[in-house]
């Protein structure tokens, strides 16, 4: 079956007890065993829980992995991958990451004696300059966030598993529905779910899919005894969620490359950040790599333009930090998810205050860009 | 009439306000991932402190309605602050990675849940901090004191022997040591005692337990003084094991009834531990609440009741103990505790089975030892279940 077919009809979307089209939310904690371990593979919750095995189920199918694990937030599913290191382990990651992974690396985990490298991971000889004998983990994002580098996945696997280590993908810009690290030579792919497989703004939630039972075995282990794991109520919302992912998305992606393409046009804007762009040095590799540039997309103001006032004077977009949902979203990276870098490394990676964030929703693309439009006509000093 | 022409923008936007909330006393659920901002100039006042606004930005790092809950739990533990967890162990394993860095020690007591003991001594040990299991009483965790110790943490009641600690001499050791005390009070509940009062440093709970009461929801909390949960509520931002709003919702709703439940489960677990005492085919019963148990005095001095877990051991082997819990009609076979039906396991099938028998010995895990966690059935039916189960093997 197609990726689309599937994201309707996947593992346990009909329950099989009662024919019911929408999986059951069991709300419980603990399962009656018939006998001293005689059971249904069903103990407790924090191990496995009935309705957030669907969600798993369902999200290694679309990304073609072996298992899938779900947890309280995206920070707890890429936690749960850097908890597969031990201390004196290093990492090389992509340079820019999301400030969140940055935080828990710099603030968590160094405590614990794990180094790590940033660079930009589509440069291989940086790279391999990065790699040190005790790296065990190429962490990836692409595109980056903001500025939407791309990295070739299957390249850089290729690379980090000739020194053996593992690759994970932060595949949350793209969603399965866009890019399947995991066929692209990755072996962990993470989300943070709250963003496009969620949809709706409505759920805090993350999800790991492993490429084979070795690796599943370590998550599983970090999932049931950290225990940072999703509620079935979340669970649910989120295989409510997915059922219009291609839908959302289709719609989202073609409203993004038309806004993207009409910020081009504009004077305003020094320049903007887009993978369905043409002219975005990397367009090559992530089109061999991906279904499209995603909903997603970065821009520079011009340094004349007055920054805060833009910002305040749109209508419809809403100025919040996520993205990915239904509602139209403007970011201000050096100051909202980039705030916990320092500010001597957001500059040198070109976060800038001057660098906007769109996530693109389901809005008409006229009245977006309308807004857009406004809203720079309002700031140019 | 013109045809009815609904754009995208309507459906997404069109009559959205926010919620305006007149009085309920009921707790909202706020079911959101971001939490938006009038302009720009807020969202910097906010960054820098300055402002009123109390939500942050997105609702890993808070949630209203978690918060509300939050507040609740605090008041109940006589804390300055309460921070909920998506688990009883994603709340302990933030706080040990708040506390600890690499080269760091604990003390730990031995008796304790086994994921607790096998996280430190596995997965805090590959990340270089080290960790001292002892026997539960304050002699023993003072002589396990390192130069390199930081953190002493113990359970009380302990799972599943029942121990009881000093919590306030622990907690005058801990003081004087310049050490922080961590108790893991999830068997007895704010109900039978509050930790906090004792001078303990911070107080952790699965909530999934008598918190919860239904067995229902999996959640925990630590709560503590504002200068030690600022950073496990920063750690919980970064490491993400949050608790998400429903299950905040229905703890609370669970922790109304919480007075009600305990005061059952008090009364039933004395008369079961009573009952099981006088029986000429069970060995040996743990329960604080008897006057063999050599924690008595200390409990009885320090807690307003002993709970509804009763651990025993069967006058007999596995396969004979097996029989018994077999033969129960009431309890339903499965791990956890606390809620309000019967649940019953044999600990070394349930959570050992996996482990050869010798170093189970070595934690002192017996064959023969029954966990009896009393729901708020009639006390009647509960003992008359035991005893035709007792009466068959």
């Amino acid at each position: 079956m197609r990726l689309k077919t599937r994201l309707i009809h996947h593992p346990g979307s009909v329950c099989e007890h009662t024919g019911a089209v929408s999986p059951p939310i069991y709300q419980v904690s603990t399962f009656k065993q018939t006998g001293v371990n005689r059971h249904k593979g069903f103990e407790y919750s924090r191990g496995e829980n009935p309705t957030r095995r669907v969600l798993e189920q369902y999200i290694a199918d679309l990304e073609g992995g072996v298992d899938g694990f779900a947890f309280a937030s995206g920070m707890a599913a890429i936690s749960a991958c850097f908890m597969q290191l031990r201390a004196g382990d290093h990492i090389v990651a992509t340079e820019g990451l999301y400030g969140g992974t940055f935080r828990v690396l710099s603030r968590v985990f160094e405590r614990f004696n794990l180094t790590y490298t940033y660079v930009d991971t589509n440069d291989q000889e940086a790279v391999e300059r990065a790699f040190q004998d005790n790296t065990r983990m190429l962490y990836l994002e692409t595109p980056s966030n903001p500025l939407m580098v791309i990295t070739d996945i299957g390249r850089m696997a290729g690379l980090a598993h000739s020194r053996n280590a593992l690759v994970v993908v932060d595949n949350t810009f793209m969603s399965p529905y866009l890019q399947r690290p995991l066929e692209l030579g990755a072996d962990l792919s993470v989300h943070s779910a709250s963003k496009f497989i969620g949809g709706h703004s409505d759920v805090i939630a993350g999800l790991v899919v492993t490429k084979d039972k070795k690796i599943s075995s370590g998550i599983k282990q970090i999932q049931v005894s950290v225990g940072g794991i999703l509620g079935p109520q979340d669970s649910w919302l989120l295989v409510r969620g997915m059922k219009t992912l291609g839908v959302r998305l289709r719609q989202a992606q073609e409203s993004a490359q038309a806004i993207a393409l009409w910020l081009c046009s504009r004077s305003e804007i020094e320049q903007v950040y887009y993978p369905g762009l043409d002219g975005h040095p990397r367009a090559q590799i992530h089109r061999r790599q991906a279904d499209g540039g995603g909903a997603i997309l970065s821009f520079r103001l011009r340094s004349s333009i007055d920054v805060d006032k833009f910002l305040t004077s749109l209508e419809i977009w809403t100025l919040a930090v996520s993205l990915g949902a239904v509602e139209s979203i403007i970011t201000q990276p050096s100051r909202m998810t980039h705030a916990s870098y320092p500010s001597e490394l957001r500059e040198r990676i070109g976060v800038t205050d001057h660098v906007v964030r769109l996530s693109v929703g389901l809005e008409d693309v006229d009245d977006l860009i309308a807004d857009l439009e406004n809203g720079l006509n309002g700031a140019a000093s | 009439m013109t045809k009815p022409k609904t754009s995208s923008t309507e459906c997404v936007h069109a009559g959205a306000k926010p919620v305006e909330l007149s009085g309920p006393i009921i707790t909202p659920i706020v079911h959101c991932a971001p939490f938006a901002f009038d302009s720009t100039a807020q969202v910097i006042e906010f960054q820098e402190g300055r402002s009123d606004r109390r939500q942050p930005e997105y609702g890993r790092m808070g949630n209203p309605t978690v918060v509300c809950v939050e507040n609740r739990l605090a008041a109940l533990e006589a804390a300055e602050r309460a921070v909920l967890f998506s688990s009883g162990m994603a709340a302990i394993t933030s706080l040990l990675l708040t506390v600890l860095k690499s080269g760091d020690h604990v003390v730990m007591t031995r008796d304790a849940y086994r994921r607790t003991r096998e996280f430190t001594a596995s997965f805090m040990k590959k990340f270089g901090v080290d960790v001292t299991l002892v026997e539960p009483s304050l002699c023993a965790i003072e002589s396990a004191i390192t130069p390199a110790t930081r953190m002493i943490f113990s359970e009380s009641p302990t799972n599943p022997y029942l121990n009881v600690l000093d919590v306030e001499g622990l907690g005058r050791m801990g003081q004087h040591r310049g050490l922080l005390t961590a108790v893991d009070s999830t068997f007895a509940t704010p109900f039978n005692i509050r930790p906090i009062e004792f001078g303990i440093d911070v107080v952790i709970h699965s909530a999934t337990k008598y918190l919860g009461g239904h067995n229902d929801l999996i959640a925990g909390y630590i709560a503590g003084r504002q200068e030690l949960l600022q950073p496990l509520a920063e750690m919980r931002s970064n490491l993400g094991g949050i608790c998400d709003p429903n299950t905040a919702f229905l703890l609370e709703r669970g922790v109304k009834t919480l007075a009600l439940r305990m005061e059952r489960h008090n009364t039933s677990g004395q008369a079961l531990a009573e009952f099981l005492e006088a029986h000429p085919k069970v060995e040996r019963v743990y329960y604080p609440g008897l006057a063999s148990h050599p924690h008595y005095e200390i409990a009885k001095a320090q807690m307003a009741g002993f709970g509804g877990v009763v651990s025993f051991e069967i006058d007999g082997d596995l396969n004979r103990t097996s029989r018994f819990i077999d033969r129960l009609e009431l309890p339903h076979l499965t791990p956890s505790l606390g809620g309000v039906e019967s649940l019953v396991e044999q600990p070394v099938v349930m959570s050992y089975w996996q482990m050869p028998r010798d170093e189970r010995e070595k934690l002192g895990l017996k064959d023969n030892l029954v966990r009896y966690s009393l729901g708020v059935e009639e006390i009647d039916d509960i003992v008359s279940d035991v005893a035709q189960a007792l009466d068959g093997i």
